[in-house]
């Protein structure tokens, strides 16, 4: 039947098809259209993602087992640095914001397009290019740098390895998310449809605009400060290091009050994905629609406070750590609402355990460990016990990785047929689902395990009988991880290439993107909407399938 | 009842245990709703949707329990810290040095060692610092951990309940051999410990007297501070290469070292091996990385005579490099 109505009605050439200007590979880079440009990240954040993941996994063959030589100390080094450079600055920082929120933003508020699309373009630009150039420190100079990704001083002024070009190209990010975020509340406030109120926003778009604050604010502090490293090591200026009369834990600070702020920059997309998921799939309204909204700006406010809790145990004052703790623990409310509201949503629903409500409702589990053991961590004296421990590395996996990461490919699955217009195999795509969760679970939990244990994280190798067998599971877990990522990532591919056609509204969903075609027309809409109720309104009445 | 090694121990265990069961409990409850909401409501059997749009008073009290827990794991946190953090005036004081890549513990009478030595239900305070880049003095069994950072002082308190050894570890990473900057606490009886520490106070070093046997007496000086000064964990004696080049067969050879960026190649004279020595980034080594620590202030003249006089004497065959 949907067929018969594609052929029937003529439409305006989707953005895939249009021709501009130019064509072919130029009609992408060349191209303003935030859809194209959304895409683009999402194509470049994949490939770096796979790098990324193929750098982890290598550091858990190193880590199998004892003793183990597998790679040079100096190479593992390098590894785990690249591993937390590229997922950290290359995929979960610009994450579904880059991405998702390029493409989607607009059309979610109605409008045609971002309120500066050259700006927007320049973006991806800079991203590509600090990334560039931040590959190119594996390259050049005296090898790849080997500070971890926290590039923590005196330690990062005086390795000889390129640290310099390592931090330029974080620098050079660090504009592109910038400018994404500036765009975005720009957008927001002046791009609305007519009728659509603050409150009538969908949740995913007042989660971008609380990221987007965070990305304006917080942003340039990371700059000013791996700057900073630069001229230190090329001037030698004292400013961080001891022997040159600088402050060692002033770096920390700055370094964290970026990087701290930056994690719900990196969890706060997925959240508003998450939120346009669950009643999509559970056929019914959003439950607590401003707590949801209220508790996203609470938490870019609060979560800029907290920076502290990183150094708990460097040498802060103790009326400092104690300050940082609370307010650590302060944080936390606003997350809980959120989940105790996702999960009311679910109640006398309709519920469709396709693909993406999968994702999502992991997402909501894996999450949870991600927040409870940060409580854990919170307490200052647990986390003199468990501060850089593998239960850190453990914890901010299932956040940034269970969050984000689960937060990512959810939305990738809800999203994927409206921005090709074709579907993937839900079989295919549950069995991956399936085969991620298993992997994750067992690569990740055991961290938290050994983490209590006392192993340290950033350790080439270990001597200590009492880690063998845990790290031995984890790094099976690694392999069903790999596995599981490799089937959804086919999936995909074949799903771009050979999929069928899929419907303009394939899930049901009642927010703006699920009314125009699959996929979207250049301009998105015929004719701006007019907003009259609610974003999760639509639901009234409907009868699921 | 004592449930730990050591009074910090127990004080963290205590806290974690709390916060681990409430944790539990929280992650139960939301799974088992979800599971729960899942099946009831799954479309197969529900399809009659309710919009239900919110509810203030639910609000309110996932808000309010939610504070309250936390407020509670705070307040564990804070208590357990502040037996870390404030001890008795007469605390038994070590100091405790991190430097790539080994501790070093300093007692108040000059004893040096790298194992922590310490006597069973005293109060030790531990003052913890850095001769080059961060470190973090990590103590598993004793939940503990600070780091230790260069140009200022850290400090521990902890009281070890049980006879035993104990591993020590650096939990900030440092760099080529951090994974293997390890070390013991060794927890003995009172007595013991006390005998072993009047015992082992250092003697006064003999004053070198002048003459024949000056070199020889500067030497052996240097052959025990190569082993106290950290120099043996980059620089072997026998030519076997670890993270520096060997001292064996450097003295009088030819080096290939790079100055301010410029490669050339000097003799490896007393001049050279005491820049080497106190200002190591003057002249790096070609092939090796530029992170030996600096000993400035840290030797007296003398010291660094005898470190030179003891590599002058490991010569024969030149090293590989
Ligand atoms: C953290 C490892 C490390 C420690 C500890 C260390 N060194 Fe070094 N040392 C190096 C490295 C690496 C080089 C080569 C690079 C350079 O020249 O700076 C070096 C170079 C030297 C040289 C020049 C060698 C040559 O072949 O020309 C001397 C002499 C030396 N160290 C002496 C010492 C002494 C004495 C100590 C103890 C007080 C010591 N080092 C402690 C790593 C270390
Ligand atoms: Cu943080
Ligand atoms: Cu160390």
């Amino acid at each position: 039947m949907t067929a018969a109505v594609i052929a029937a009605a003529p439409r305006e050439p989707s953005y895939l098809a249009y021709r501009g200007r130019y064509s072919g590979i130029l009609g992408w880079i060349f191209s303003l259209d935030h859809k194209r440009i959304g895409v683009m990240y999402l194509i470049a954040q994949a490939v770096f993602f796979l790098v990324g993941a193929s750098l982890g996994v290598t550091m858990r063959l190193q880590l199998m087992r004892p003793d183990n030589h597998l790679v040079q100390p100096q190479v593992y080094n390098a590894l785990f640095t690249l591993h937390g450079v590229i997922m950290i600055f290359l995929f979960v920082i610009p994450s579904l914001s880059a991405s998702f929120g390029n493409f989607f933003l607009p059309i979610l508020i109605g409008a045609k397009d971002v309120s500066f699309p050259k700006l927007n373009l320049m973006s991806w630009y800079l991203f590509m290019i600090g990334a560039v150039v931040a590959l190119m420190s594996l390259f050049t100079g005296n090898g790849p740098p080997d500070t971890g990704w926290t590039f923590y001083v005196p330690y990062s002024i005086r390795t000889s390895t390129n640290v310099v070009m390592g931090l330029t190209g974080v620098f050079i990010i660090g504009f592109s998310s910038i400018l994404t975020g500036l765009n975005f509340i720009t957008t927001v406030h002046r791009l609305r449809a007519p009728g659509m109120s603050w409150f009538r926003m969908p949740l995913f778009v007042w989660a971008l605009y609380a990221t987007a604050w965070i990305q304006v604010l917080a942003t340039p502090i990371l700059g000013i400060t791996l700057a900073l490293v630069v001229v230190e090591r090329l001037a030698g200026v004292g400013i961080f290091d001891p022997a040159k009369g600088g402050d060692p834990i002033l770096y920390q600070h700055l370094f964290w009050i970026y990087s701290h702020p930056a994690v719900y920059i990196m969890i706060l997309p997925a959240m508003g994905a998450i939120t346009e998921i669950i009643p999509t799939f559970s056929h019914r309204t959003i439950f607590g629609y401003k707590a949801i909204a209220m508790s996203s700006m609470a938490i870019a406010l609060l979560g800029s406070l907290v920076w502290g809790h990183h150094m708990f145990v460097s040498g802060q004052s103790d009326v400092a750590d104690i300050t940082f703790s609370l307010l650590t623990f302060l944080v936390a409310i606003p997350s809980a609402v959120k989940v105790f509201n996702w999960t009311a949503t679910l109640y006398k629903g309709s519920i469709v355990l396709e693909a993406p409500m999968l994702y999502a409702l992991s997402f909501i589990f894996l999450f949870s460990i991600g927040g409870l053991t940060g409580l854990m961590q919170g307490a200052l004296a647990v986390d003199v016990h468990l501060h850089d421990t593998a239960f850190i590395v453990g914890h901010f996996h299932y956040v940034m990785f269970g969050g984000t990461g689960f937060g990512f490919f959810a939305a990738l699955h809800y999203w994927f047929p409206k921005m090709f217009g074709r579907s993937y195999s839900d079989k295919v795509a549950r069995l991956a689902w399936g085969i991620l969760f298993v992997g994750f679970n067992t690569l990740y939990f055991p961290f938290l395990i050994l983490g209590w244990l006392g192993m340290p994280r950033r350790y080439y190798t270990y001597s200590f009988p009492q880690f063998a067998s845990l790290e031995m599971l984890s790094t099976v877990g690694s392999w069903i991880l790999v596995t599981g990522i490799l089937l959804m990532v086919g999936n995909f591919l074949h799903a771009a290439l050979k999929g069928a056609r899929a419907e303009d509204n394939p899930w049901g969903g009642v927010t703006l993107d699920w009314k125009i075609p699959s996929p979207p027309p250049l301009e998105n809409f015929e004719q701006i909407p007019v907003i009259t109720q609610g974003p999760y309104d639509g639901f009234e009445g409907q009868a699921p399938r | 009842m004592r449930y730990g090694a050591s009074n910090t121990a127990e004080a963290v265990n205590s806290a974690f245990l709390f916060i681990f069961i409430t944790c539990v409990a929280l992650l139960a409850l939301i799974t088992c709703l979800m599971i729960a909401f899942v099946i009831k409501y799954h479309h197969s059997r529900h399809t009659q949707v309710v919009n239900i749009k919110g509810n203030a008073a639910l609000e309110v009290i996932w808000t309010v329990i939610p504070t309250i827990l936390v407020l509670i794991m705070f307040y564990y946190g804070v208590a357990g810290f502040r037996v870390m953090r404030v001890g008795p005036a007469n605390a038994f004081q070590v100091h405790v040095t991190g430097r790539m890549w080994s501790w070093l513990f300093t007692y108040k009478n000059g004893i040096q060692s790298d194992t922590l030595k310490i006597p069973v239900d005293t109060t030790i305070k531990t003052v913890i610092s850095s001769q080059d880049v961060l470190h973090s003095f990590f103590i598993p069994a004793f939940r503990i951990k600070q780091d230790a950072v260069p140009g200022r002082e850290n400090h521990l308190y902890f009281k070890a309940y049980r006879v035993g050894s104990y591993d020590v570890m650096c939990a900030e990473f440092c760099g080529l051999r951090h994974a293997y900057m390890l070390s013991k606490v060794e927890v003995m009886p009172k007595q013991a410990f006390f005998d072993w520490y009047a015992k082992n106070k250092p003697k006064e070093l003999p004053k070198v007297k002048p003459g024949a046997s000056r070199t020889a007496q500067l030497a052996a000086r240097g052959a025990q501070l190569v082993q106290l000064k950290g120099c043996t964990t980059c620089h072997s004696a026998d030519g076997s290469k670890k993270v520096g080049p060997s001292f064996k067969g450097l003295y009088g050879s030819m080096v290939t070292v790079a100055t301010r960026g410029k490669t050339r190649t000097v003799t490896a004279d007393d001049a050279y091996l005491r820049r080497s020595i106190l200002e190591p980034g003057a002249d790096v080594v070609k092939g090796h990385l530029n992170i030996m620590p600096s000993q400035k202030g840290l030797l007296t003249d003398e010291e660094a005579e005898s470190l030179i006089a003891h590599i002058a004497g490991l010569k024969g065959g030149k090293a590989e490099q």
